[in-house]
């Protein structure tokens, strides 16, 4: 599949929890290589399409295709297994886990393999620091590095990330703004839940923005950028405030 | 400065709590009794965190109460009289040899009928009711009802005595103190079991995803693994390590009755909930000190004795109110 | 969606009294209409101070059920120390009975002793634990209500140990006391049966005044807590209250429920009152007869009663016929009858989960 294709596609897609439908008709496409940033209000949908995506709901309706291969039948392990990695809004950090533990669950059978070790240290060196110590006692910016850190241990096709940057100082989301970018550069994909607009434009390629359940506009990341009315109707913000 | 240092007795209080107990207890009787009694506490503790251990690593990380736990406690138990009836010559042999053999070899039964039983139960009753607690208390309790009714039309209503083997009968002196020979034993084989329950939970990846999925099952699968396929072993572990512990406790009784998990039922609940649901550590501890306590009240006001493990309950919950070491996605 | 209207346009009396929520269906109208009026006349229809026993005890176990079924069936939550509060009822007004005076007085006095610390431990309970999980809370219920169990044991001064109390009635519920003097339709109505109507009678409005609970808004809203707890709770009730309020109503009833049966029994011990094989009888009686619905009750009540009887009855006679068997005939001995109602729990549990009468209702709402 060359770049540009899209590596995941949700069509039509619904979700319901409980008695609630919350997705109506998703329709959204992550391109291969490249960033998308998922926008939108607080409860607009963002955080079900991507549990969604992992099987951990399922959808009511609608397929979901992953390299051309229909996944919203499976379970979430088999949807990992497939090479994508994903990193909840709340972290999903093992506490009572050392940081070498929380990354060893996520390396193959093989263990932790030194060089992709090394990488990881590279974008987040307080990991090695904190090698031993139990995960639930780094602050927030380390366990949003020990989350990603743990993504990218292993090579993955897809990244799904809900709200990469909630809660970090500024120079930690400029630190994360670029660890993210790097992986751009090694052709992993990512699809990124964003809150703060500023954050995305800096690393979008793409944007699609929900609300309600459904996705309201969707195109490159650069038509969204230029366009301040379009950035008020659908975001209620102006250029430049953080959403 | 001083937070930190909070944070710290914060955190590692909850060790302090046994030890001291057993000190505290120390000035209350003599040294002779005390040695005495803390042993036996030691010992009950053992079989009781066999009997609750099991529970425990079940609900952490399957979200599941079995109420019929006490029935694997009571099958090992009736298992362990039938084996040792079979090996006579070994179990009643004047010998240390034979002896433990025995002993090791009705353990190991009793944790095969009970772990299989398991099995069974898990496929055709448990895997039913994931994930609906109203449900699993009440087919739970009704198939504890039917194990035990079935444990009596299997073994007979009536009490079966169960004679410690003769070299275990007696007590070895220390000082003037007498420890029991048969607690010695328990007392080896629960820290046997326990070290390796803690080997297998820190040091392997199986032991690993347990304890991650104990905390968050829906990460574990995000990473990629059938976590489900994993409840099957951690039931069947689990109810296996409750048969060994219905074993050992009727052996240290010398009577086995079809009453004997349900009189534990209550016991283990209270380990459950003062060590923290989840946690197997959490268990070790919370035994160990139901151990201790009923022994140390039994000897100084037997009237409390029968209470003093629910107040104790009491105590911890208002220190501590999820249990004194909780995991955290409960 | 319109709500489904019973068959009868006519409102009237009735369904005032069973506040609008009748038992539904025809069959199980005719099952329940029969059950109350073999309750009704039981003294006529079963003479005998054993069979007025039976019915007696029926009639007390609805109400226990049924304040059992408020909590689990309506609100969803799973509590073990339901019989403790019946035997704290039942103690109330034994002890007053035993140890200072035989009166209506002494009766009034214990019952109301009996429902205030009954509800003061339900408040406390609920109150404390409804804030952890479901089956911490669960636990937590088994382990007070053994150790009421123990202290009901242990306590010999207050509570007569495991021997527990006998003690007088006021002069018209005793054995001895002929309200009339000629027999009624052929029934000698002496104190046992005056007894009798008054716990039927007490047990049927204590019945209906829970149909009324269920059947307000409060009950409405115990109904959304037991669906989902947190829409409630974002809708800006406070579940623990309502919670604590549902618990606290159990308790009174199954208290009073408590003192009729010390009335009954002229005894209170620890196994009549508070023993764990009650609370599994009332477990098997809510499930099997059908949880939310206090119809429920009845049936389950009736079915289990009659089965602790008969059914030992007719093991003994199958377990005869197969006396040969190994297996088989202990399987069948009539000391078995928990296993096969235990069977039928599981069974019932896990295929018909609304019990008979959940099954046999029409679909309302």
């Amino acid at each position: 599949m060359a770049d540009g294709d899209a590596l995941l596609r949700l069509e039509d897609v619904h979700t319901d929890i409980g008695r609630y439908r919350i997705l109506h008709g998703v329709d959204l496409e992550v391109r291969r290589g490249r960033v998308t940033m998922l926008l939108g209000r607080n409860g607009a949908g963002k955080t079900t399409t991507l549990r969604t995506i992992m099987g951990l709901w399922h959808a009511r309706q609608g397929r979901i295709l992953f390299a051309g291969r229909p996944i919203e039948g499976l379970a979430t392990p088999d949807i990992a297994r497939l090479g994508v990695a994903y990193v909840p809004e709340n972290m999903g950090i093992f506490g009572k886990l050392t940081v070498r533990e929380n990354l060893l669950l996520a390396s193959g059978p093989k263990g932790l393999a030194q060089e992709r070790l090394e990488r990881v240290f590279a974008c987040f060196p307080a990991l090695k620091t904190k090698w031993d110590a139990a995960a639930g006692l780094l602050s927030g910016g380390q366990k949003q590095m020990l989350a990603i850190g743990r993504a990218i241990v292993e090579p993955r096709q897809l990244l799904v990330v809900d709200e990469p940057t909630k809660g970090l100082s500024p120079a930690m989301v400029e630190h994360f703004i670029a660890a993210l970018l790097a992986l751009k550069e090694e052709q992993t994909t990512l699809l990124l839940v964003e809150q703060n607009f500023r954050v995305a434009q800096q690393m979008g390629d793409d944007v699609a923005v929900m609300d309600q359940g459904r996705i309201v506009h969707r195109g490159p990341m650069q038509a969204l950028v230029g366009d301040e009315e379009l950035q008020q109707r659908l975001l209620g913000l102006s250029l430049g405030a953080a959403g | 400065m001083s937070d930190a240092w909070r944070q710290r007795l914060n955190e590692w209080s909850p060790y302090a709590v046994t030890p001291l107990l057993v000190l505290a207890a120390l000035p209350a009787m003599g040294f002779g009794p005390w040695l005495t009694l803390t042993v036996a506490g030691l010992t009950m503790g053992m079989m009781l965190f066999l009997m609750a251990s099991g529970l425990t690593l079940i609900f952490g990380l399957m979200d599941v109460l079995n109420f019929a736990h006490a029935a694997f406690i009571t099958l090992g138990a009736y298992v362990a009289v039938t084996v040792l009836g079979l090996i006579g010559g070994w179990a009643q042999a004047d010998a240390l040899g034979p002896n433990l053999a025995a002993l090791l070899v009705a353990l190991l039964c009793a944790a095969a009928a009970s772990g299989a039983l398991g099995f069974v139960f898990e496929q055709v009753i448990v895997r039913r009711v994931y994930g609906a607690p109203l449900l699993q208390i009440l087919i739970t309790m009704g198939a504890l009802i039917v194990i035990e009714q079935l444990v009596i039309v299997v073994w007979g209503p009536n009490a079966l005595p169960l004679p410690k083997p003769p070299s275990l009968r007696g007590s070895l002196l220390v000082g003037t103190s007498p420890i029991e020979s048969y607690r010695l034993v328990a007392l080896c084989v629960g820290l046997v079991i326990a070290l390796l329950m803690h080997f297998v939970l820190t040091r392997t990846r199986l032991g690993l995803l347990v304890r991650a999925g104990v905390e968050d099952r829906e990460m574990v699968e995000a990473l990629g693994y059938h976590v489900r396929r994993l409840f099957i072993g951690v039931f069947v572990a689990g109810t296996a390590l409750a048969g060994m512990g219905g074993m050992m406790w009727a052996q240290y009784q010398t009577l086995v009755t079809s009453q004997v998990g349900d009189s534990m039922t209550v016991l283990v609940f209270i380990i459950l909930i003062i060590g923290g649901l989840g946690s197997v550590g959490g268990c070790f501890i919370g035994a160990i000190l139901v151990g201790l306590t009923s022994n140390y009240i039994e000897f100084l006001s037997p009237k409390l004795a029968l209470g003093s493990d629910i107040l104790l309950m009491v105590l911890v919950l208002m220190w501590r109110p999820r249990g004194l070491f909780p995991v955290a996605a409960h | 969606m319109a709500m489904d209207r019973p068959e009868s346009p006519r409102r009237g009396l009735l369904s005032a009294i069973l506040s609008e929520d009748p038992p539904g269906g025809r069959a199980l109208n005719a099952l329940l209409l029969a059950a109350f009026l073999a309750l009704l006349f039981a003294p006529f229809l079963f003479p005998g101070a054993k069979a007025i026993g039976v019915a007696a005890r029926i009639c007390i176990l609805v109400v226990l059920v049924a304040s059992y079924d408020l909590m689990l069936g309506y609100t969803g939550i799973v509590s073990f120390a339901h019989v403790m509060v019946f035997g704290i009822g039942a103690y109330g007004v034994g002890i007053v009975l035993a140890k200072a005076w035989v009166g209506w007085g002494a009766v009034c006095l214990g019952a109301a002793a009996g429902i205030a610390i009954a509800a003061l431990l339900a408040v406390v309970i609920a109150s404390l634990s409804l804030r952890v999980q479901a089956i911490f809370f669960s636990m937590i219920t088994l382990a007070v209500a053994s150790f009421a169990q123990i202290l009901a044991q242990q306590w010999r001064g207050l509570t007569g140990g495991e021997d527990g109390l006998t003690f007088s009635v006021p002069e018209a519920l005793r054995p001895s006391f002929h309200l009339l003097q000629e027999p009624l339709l052929g029934l000698q109505v002496n104190g046992t049966v005056v007894t009798y109507y008054l716990t039927f009678s007490v047990a049927l409005l204590l019945f209906l005044l829970m149909l009324r609970v269920v059947n307000s808004p409060f009950g409405r809203v115990l109904q959304a807590i037991r669906e989902n707890e947190f829409r409630v709770e974002a809708m800006g009730f406070q579940v623990v209250a309502y919670r604590t309020m549902v618990c606290v109503i159990a308790a009174t009833m199954a208290a009073l429920a408590g003192g009729l049966m010390a009335l009954v029994l002229r005894y209170v011990g620890p196994d009549a009152t508070m023993s764990f094989s009650l609370m599994i009888d009332v477990l098997l009686m809510v499930v099997i007869g059908g949880m939310g619905t206090l119809y429920g009750a009845v049936i389950g009540a009736i079915l289990v009663v009659l089965a602790e009887y008969y059914l030992q009855n007719l093991l003994g006679r199958l377990g005869g016929a197969v006396a040969q068997v190994p297996v088989l005939s202990a399987l069948l001995s009539p000391d078995r009858w928990l296993l096969w109602l235990g069977l039928l729990f599981v069974l019932i549990v896990t295929f018909f989960p609304q019990g008979i009468v959940g099954r046999l209702r029409r679909p309302r709402r």
